[in-house]
């Protein structure tokens, strides 16, 4: 945390939102938050041999607290541009800081993930045959998190999406929705600065895709989370603080 | 290290694939442990047949089998006379066949050979060992497999001979075996005058060192060994040894296999769990320690089903009636450490590959195309 804390104090801070007392992972959050939590400048990335452009130079900034829309059609590069943001892949040119840290450095993309970074897929990714409480433990197993701190973390937030009634079924026996937002409280369990949402509500009805996303704003909202939400669909990149038009590899107006 | 309690998850997940290497380590553990434990007893029975009352066993150099040892009749009246020896007991060794048994084990010895002194006489006496013309004395399972009893006349080899007595001793080798007087037994292997070896009890323990350079002086074409050092040089114990560690190892590299194939699908059917785990911030070495740790709990189950198993199987050979008294296995603590580190040692290493594909995983990619 001390080589993190360092870069984000060289990028500026802000007071910051509040850090989630009960979370499991790291206990403190940094007093000081950085004004711009992602800064990404002329991101390129190119898959197949440079044969396929996905992101043609991508610049953007998101800044703490913001709830900010990827939005775009089906292939515009959305979902790979959160890959590069939450360090799941890396940019073939272009600088980009995430919370502070470089994403192409692998310990800083361990202690982003770890530490700082929450992710929400469109197919939920948890694990199956796990219990949702098993579930919800793995981030904090990751970290090494006591027993009693995860356990009650588990609790705070299986209520705060109303699946507290749920925690011990397994993933296979709870609804399309129910795993949407386990998958949620899976993101939030270390305490992230940033949520990256991949189409969270892509598999989901309407309804059940507005109560999700509803959910995912307001916990964002109350727990001083930055979401960076990736979705093909207008209405609910409308409800965002912010919308970036994102087309054939490109943010519009970027 | 908490999150190698996955380990336990992940086991009873796939607890059918889990089984598989549980069984593979188990099968390897089983084999291993009957084989070593059956060679151990048998070669423990051959050296106590060696070792009653005797400190010293002197032989012929250089031979490959002490059923070729020729020892002569001189050469055990000049070791008697040596001053550090009290007793000196010739003993013959030879192969018989009888109707039905084309191999049973002949031992050639003396009236006074002590084993007799101490063997418990089903029929006969000792004292009339060597006395009864065309006698022969019997083992009791070899009593038990010829179907003979003291009176009756049996075939050995082109012989004909009456059983003058039947005893047991500790020793299922012996136990199966024939006794002749050893002029006897030299006339009917054509070996007059010679014996197999001679079993040396010395007057002071101590005088051990100089007996063997006395021999080695006097006799240079023969050998003085302590039993300790017999056991441990002899050609065809360590071809024994030899043959079960590899006959168990080789279970081992089957079971070693199956760990690596059950670790190897694990990986493959939960490429996109891995990636998640790397997603929610495992690191490379996590995911490692993961793989390794179902790995080596697989092997330690293994383990403690096999180790069942395989004394099951021995208590079942032991009483089998074509082993009956024949198997006596002896466990020794250096054979389980060397079983226990096997079955670790394999395990771990078939899960080398499973461990460095899954530790390479690209989050993206597995989640991408998956």
């Amino acid at each position: 945390m001390s080589e993190a804390s360092g870069r984000e104090d060289d990028v500026g801070g802000v007071p910051s939102p509040r850090r989630d007392a009960a979370a499991p992972g790291g206990g403190t959050r940094p007093t000081g938050e950085p004004r711009v939590l992602i800064s990404g400048r002329d991101l390129h990335k190119t898959y197949d041999d440079g044969r396929v452009r996905v992101l043609d130079g991508v610049s953007l900034e998101v800044r703490a607290g913001e709830v900010v829309a990827l939005w775009g059609a089906s292939g515009s590069g959305k979902s790979t541009l959160l890959h590069l943001l939450g360090g799941l892949d890396v940019a073939d040119a272009g600088e980009l800081t995430v919370c502070g840290l470089d994403p192409r450095n692998e310990t800083h993309r361990l202690e982003l993930r770890r530490r700082h970074l929450g992710f929400v897929f469109q197919l939920h990714n948890l694990i199956p045959d796990l219990t949702v409480e098993e579930n919800l433990r793995v981030p904090a197993l990751a970290v090494g998190a006591g027993a009693a701190a995860t356990q009650a973390r588990v609790r705070e937030l299986a209520q705060s999406v109303g699946l507290d009634h749920r925690l011990s079924h397994r993933i296979q026996d709870i609804s399309g929705g129910e795993r949407q937002r386990a998958a949620i409280c899976r993101a939030l369990m270390n305490s992230p600065r940033l949520l990256l949402a991949d189409e969270p509500t892509g598999s989901l009805d309407e309804v059940t895709g507005d109560t999700v996303f509803g959910l995912l704003r307001q916990l964002a909202k109350e727990r001083g989370v930055t979401v960076v939400l990736a979705t093909h669909e207008r209405r609910f990149a409308e409800q965002c603080d912010r919308q970036l038009r994102v087309r054939q590899g490109r943010i519009e107006g970027s | 290290m908490r999150f190698l309690s996955l380990v336990f998850v992940n086991l009873r997940r796939h607890k059918l694939r889990a089984l598989i290497g549980v069984a593979g380590i188990s099968f390897g553990v089983a084999a291993m442990l009957t084989i070593l434990a059956i060679v151990n007893g048998a070669i423990g029975m051959f050296e106590r047949i060696l070792a009653v009352d005797s400190h010293y066993l002197v032989f012929e150099r250089n031979v490959s089998d002490l059923f070729f040892s020729s020892v002569t009749e001189e050469q055990v009246a000049a070791l008697r006379k040596l001053p550090q020896v009290a007793l000196a007991q010739p003993l013959l060794f030879g192969i018989v066949s009888s109707p039905g048994h084309p191999i049973v084990t002949c031992f050639g010895l003396e009236a006074d050979n002590p084993r007799l002194v101490k063997a418990k006489w089903r029929a006969g006496r000792p004292q009339d060992f060597g006395r009864i013309p065309d006698g022969i004395w019997l083992g009791a399972r070899a009593a038990e497999f010829l179907a003979a009893t003291a009176g009756q006349k049996i075939s050995i080899g082109r012989g004909e001979f009456t059983v003058a007595g039947v005893f047991s001793t500790e020793n299922g080798f012996e136990d199966g075996g024939v006794f002749l007087p050893l002029p006897a037994a030299q006339a009917f292997f054509h070996r007059e005058g010679l014996a197999s070896i001679v079993a040396i009890q010395l007057r002071d323990e101590t005088s051990g060192a100089a007996f063997a350079a006395a021999v080695h002086a006097a006799h240079p074409g023969l050998i003085a060994l302590e039993n300790r050092e017999f056991n441990q040089s002899y050609t065809q114990f360590q071809i024994l040894h030899f043959t079960a560690w590899a006959v168990g190892i080789c279970a081992f590299l089957l079971g070693g296999l199956g760990v690596a194939n059950t670790m190897l699908l694990s990986v493959f059917s939960r490429i996109r769990e891995i990636a998640v785990l790397r997603v929610c911030g495992f690191s490379s070495a996590q995911v490692i320690a993961l793989i390794f740790g179902e790995a080596a709990a697989i092997a330690l189950a293994g383990l403690i089903v096999g180790f069942a198993l395989g004394g099951v199987a021995l208590a079942a050979l032991g009483h089998a009636p074509q082993f009956q008294g024949y198997v006596q296995a002896i466990i020794s603590p250096v054979m389980v450490s060397g079983i226990i580190v096997t079955a670790l040692f394999t395990a771990v290493a078939g899960a080398i590959y499973p461990a460095r594909f899954a530790a390479t995983i690209q989050p993206a990619e597995a989640l991408r195309y998956e």
